[in-house]
Parts: C-alpha cells; structure tokens; sequence
C-alpha cells in the first residue's frame, strides 16, 4: 500500500509537470488551432536561462527563484520572436504546413542550443529548499507540492482571464470566427501575439518546475517532453484547459505505475499507446469537445 | 457619406471589380444587386478592410478606409453585418452583444448598458434568451442577432450583406422591416441583396452589378419598372 501511494505521488510530481508543459500546447491551440511542436524548446530555453542566471542571482543576494522572472522576460521573448519570424508569414497556408514549420523551429531551437550550449548535461542549482512531507512511511517531496499548487493556480488564472477578461473574451472569439472579430473590432494578429507571449510565459513556470525536480538539463529536453506534454494535452483534450491538467496528471501517474508495477522499460510505449488509443477513440479527449467541420 | 471610386479587385489573377464607383448618402438606403458571383460581396469586403483593394479609393466622410486596420473600420461608425450572420455560436447571445461592444473601453460602460438596453428594446427576443448559446438560434434568429451585435457599436452606416438569405418568406419581411427601422432612426445603409424585388422596394437608390462592373444605377423604384433589371433580375 505504501509503495502504491509513494508511487502515486511520484506519479502527480510527473505529471504536474507535464500539466504545466500542456496548458502552453492547449493554450495556443485553442486559440491558434496550430499545434506549437517548438513549446517544449521553449521549456529548454527558459531552463539554460535559468542554469545562467540562479548563480548571478544569488551573487547579487537575490533569492533564486527570481531567475524565473528573467527566464519568463527570455521565454516571451523568443516564443513571440517564433510567432513574429517563422508563423506569421505561412498563416493561412493550411494547417500542414503550420506543422511542419512548428516542427523546424523545435529543430532550430535544439540545434541553436547546442551551438550555444553544447551537448553535455548541466545541472541547474536549487531553487527552493521545501521540507518534504510525511505521511505514514509515505514523503511527498515538497517541490511536487508546489509544482501541483502552481500547475492548479496556472489552470485557475486562465480559465477565469478566458472567461472574464475582454482579452481573454476576444482570444474565444478568434478560433470562432475571425472575420467576425475583425468586424467588431479585434486586431486578429494581436490577440495571436499575445497568446503566444502568455503560451511561452508559461513555459518559463514549467522550466522552473522541472529543473527543481529533475535539475539536469540539456539541449534536447524540449523533444521529449514537449511530445508527452502533447499526449497528455490531447488525452485531455485538445484546447481545453482543465483538460491539459487533468491530462497531465493522469499521464504523470500512468508512466509511473508502469514503472513500478509492469516493465519498467515500456512506460513510453504506454505513453504513445495512450496517444493512438486516444486518437482512434476519442480524438476530442476527456474534456474536449466535439468539432463539427464547417462545410 | 460613403463613397467608393474606381474600385479595382483582384483575386488572383482574376479581375473580380472593375472601376467601380458608388455613392452612399447620409441617411440613405442604397442596394446594390446582381447574380451570384457578381461581386457584390467582395465590394462591401473591399470597404471594411476584409480584402484588400488593387487600385481605387474608398472614402467614408474624411477618413480613407483603405488606409486603415481592418479591426479600427468599425470605430469610424461603419458596421458591416456579413453573409452568413457569422455570430459567435459558442458563445451566449449577451456575450455576442458585448462582443459587438468591444470597441469601447473601459470607461465607456455606460455607453454599452445603454447600447444593450436599446437592442433588447428593439429585439425583446434576443433580450429572453440573452443566456442561450447563439448556435442553438434559428437562421432567422441569427440574423437579428448580427444586427443587434452591429447595433451595438451605435454605427452611422450598416453594411449589410445578404439579410434574407435562407429565411421563411415572413422572416423576409421582417428582415426588411428591421432595415426600413434601422434607417428611419439615422442609421445610412448599404443592402447587397440577392433578393432584389424586396431591395429595391425598400431603398433610395440602386446598382445593378454585373460580373465586376456597375451596369446601371440609379432611382430605386424606377429601376423597379425597368424593364431590363425585371427581365434580368425580378423574373418577370
């Protein structure tokens, strides 16, 4: 029992991190219907920034989790610079080639960063020291407390900005119709601009979420976990919010179970067997809803 | 007023508006009519920046609409109510109201309630179901919501682009009584029509748009009588 629990808790630190990773895809999706296969570059990104920033930090005497704000400032930066230089131009050339293109600027940001970086793995230094918690023989490190806290205090901040704010009112209105926005008076590559700034804002919080985990780092972190990010965006559903967390946790706590419990070496083919199920099931996920084309 | 001069439009390679000019007077209602495919609807997309113009100048009171961003059009008091409705089906029908309220600021809050009260006013239908998704609402009933989204900007002309399309023979009628309405309280139309016996029965002035070009224009009730528009347009 007590390994089933630890292993259950294990399993929400992953996938709290993949939650936080898939309300960036789901969040441009939704907007944008482009699936940005460079959000997990943006993760690395946001992750090197921190590797180079938590010692300037702590030289100055700041505490060093205010190297996030930095990385945030870096991560908009370069997700709106890839909208900007790479998106924009092909906009309306069909959804292949949005793809494709998403696909290249995730090569472009791996291979720029071994330029830049190099190959070899870099250990990012603590940012936080949180007591674990104990219950029974159970401990629940303290940072999957947190990365839960931040993913369910992301998920909140933007279900409630969509729904409330004018921005975020004009952001539904886009997907929906965009010479119905235009006409009332929504500038269409604006309100893009801007998801992509928050999209990439938030994967700056996940890069400082999964180095305090996972703390090494290296050029091709984003290929991987942006690919389960992905899985887990679509198994909640693709462009739903409280969908890319629920499906984020839920794929943190399969991949763990299969660990423990199965063949340790096939969790990833779960992962991707999950991708084909959802698909050929149920390719609206658990909480999306159903698209009719529009003939 | 409106005016639109030597207005050319390319898709392509293919020439879809040929020097057109037309004249929209303050407080008038103006048709414009002609086939499927004539290019009436590419001239009123042409006018709020939804297409871009090859040549010509398109000028409402002193400001160049073809200089300006597509989303600012309608801060200059032109609305345009596209073919189709296009009303946010995902969202309620107070939400699409509001929608048609954005661009005014924060400050501007009175200004909307009193835009809104206006348009339940007008629409006391649209006023018992503000809180049903627009996509449930009937085509008729879709209509009068892109007209009441379009009246929300409190505009001084409404582009309208094919109102009874797809309506009930009495839902017609209505479409054309709300136009007649929205006219006599100031508001300067511009009507493309396919329908074009009802347009001219309600409009000042006429054009007759054939495959790009202006054929004829002019008073709407003698164009009614001609016997060329009866023949080519009307069926009779």
């Amino acid at each position: 029992m007590a390994k089933f629990i630890q292993s259950l808790a294990n399993g929400l630190n992953l996938g709290s991190i993949y939650a936080l990773t898939a309300l960036g895809y789901t969040m441009v999706y939704g907007i944008i219907r482009m699936i940005n296969f460079a959000h997990g570059d943006f993760i690395m990104v946001g992750g090197f920034t921190l590797f180079y920033l938590i010692p300037v930090m702590l030289k100055m005497g700041l505490p060093a989790w205010f190297a996030v704000f930095v990385a945030i400032i870096v991560c908009v930066f370069v997700g709106v610079m890839t909208e900007q230089i790479a998106y924009k131009p092909v906009r309306g050339q069909g959804s292949t080639t949005a793809l494709i293109t998403a696909l290249g600027m995730s090569l472009v940001l791996e291979n720029g960063a071994l330029v830049l970086f190099g190959s070899a793995p870099r250990n990012v230094p603590p940012m936080f020291n949180l007591p674990a918690v104990a219950i029974g023989s159970v401990t629940i490190p303290g940072t999957t407390i947190l990365t839960l806290v931040i993913g369910i205090v992301m998920m909140l901040l933007l279900t409630l900005f969509i729904k409330y704010t004018k921005l975020g009112r004009a952001m539904r209105a886009v997907p929906e119709d965009k010479i119905a926005s235009t006409l009332v008076g929504i500038n269409v590559n604006k309100i893009i601009t801007i998801t992509f700034a928050i999209g990439s804002g938030l994967a700056a919080v996940a890069s400082m979420m999964y180095t305090t985990s996972y703390v090494s780092i290296k050029n091709e972190l984003g290929i991987t976990l942006g690919l389960k990010a992905f899985v887990a965006a679509v198994l909640g559903g693709i462009g739903s919010v409280p969908g890319a967390m629920i499906g984020g946790l839920l794929l943190g706590i399969i991949e763990i179970m299969v660990k423990v419990y199965m063949l340790p070496g096939t969790y990833e083919a779960v992962t991707y067997l999950i991708l084909i199920l959802v698909l050929l099931v149920r390719p609206s996920g658990l909480m999306g809803k159903k698209v009719n084309e529009k003939v | 007023m409106l005016k639109v001069e030597n207005l050319n439009v390319h898709y392509g390679v293919i020439h879809a508006i040929e020097d057109v000019s037309i004249e929209v007077n303050d407080g008038e209602i103006v048709t414009l009519i002609g086939a499927n495919g004539a290019g009436k609807t590419t001239i009123l997309h042409t006018i709020t920046g939804l297409k871009k113009a090859t040549s010509g100048s398109v000028t409402w009171d002193d400001t160049n609409l073809l200089a300006e961003e597509p989303s600012k059009i309608i801060t200059h008091g032109v609305a345009h109510v596209p073919e189709g409705r296009h009303v946010f089906v995902d969202m309620t029908v107070r939400e699409n109201l509001e929608m048609g309220a954005y661009m005014y600021g924060r400050k501007d809050k009175d200004k909307v309630i009193e835009r809104m009260d206006h348009v339940f006013e007008r629409f006391p239908r649209l006023k018992e179901r503000q809180n049903q998704l627009a996509g449930t609402f009937s085509g008729g009933e879709q209509q009068m919501l892109a007209v009441g989204r379009a009246l929300m900007s409190d505009p001084k002309i409404i582009l309208m682009d094919e109102p009874s399309m797809g309506l009930s023979p009495l839902l017609v009628q209505e479409i054309f009584d709300i136009i007649k309405e929205v006219n006599k309280q100031g508001i300067t139309v511009l009507l493309v029509e396919q329908n074009a016996k009802m347009a001219l029965k309600v409009a000042n002035r006429a054009y007759v748009l054939e495959t790009g070009k202006i054929k004829l224009s002019g008073d709407a009730k003698e164009l009614l009588n001609n016997d060329d528009v009866r023949k080519a347009y009307l069926g009779a």
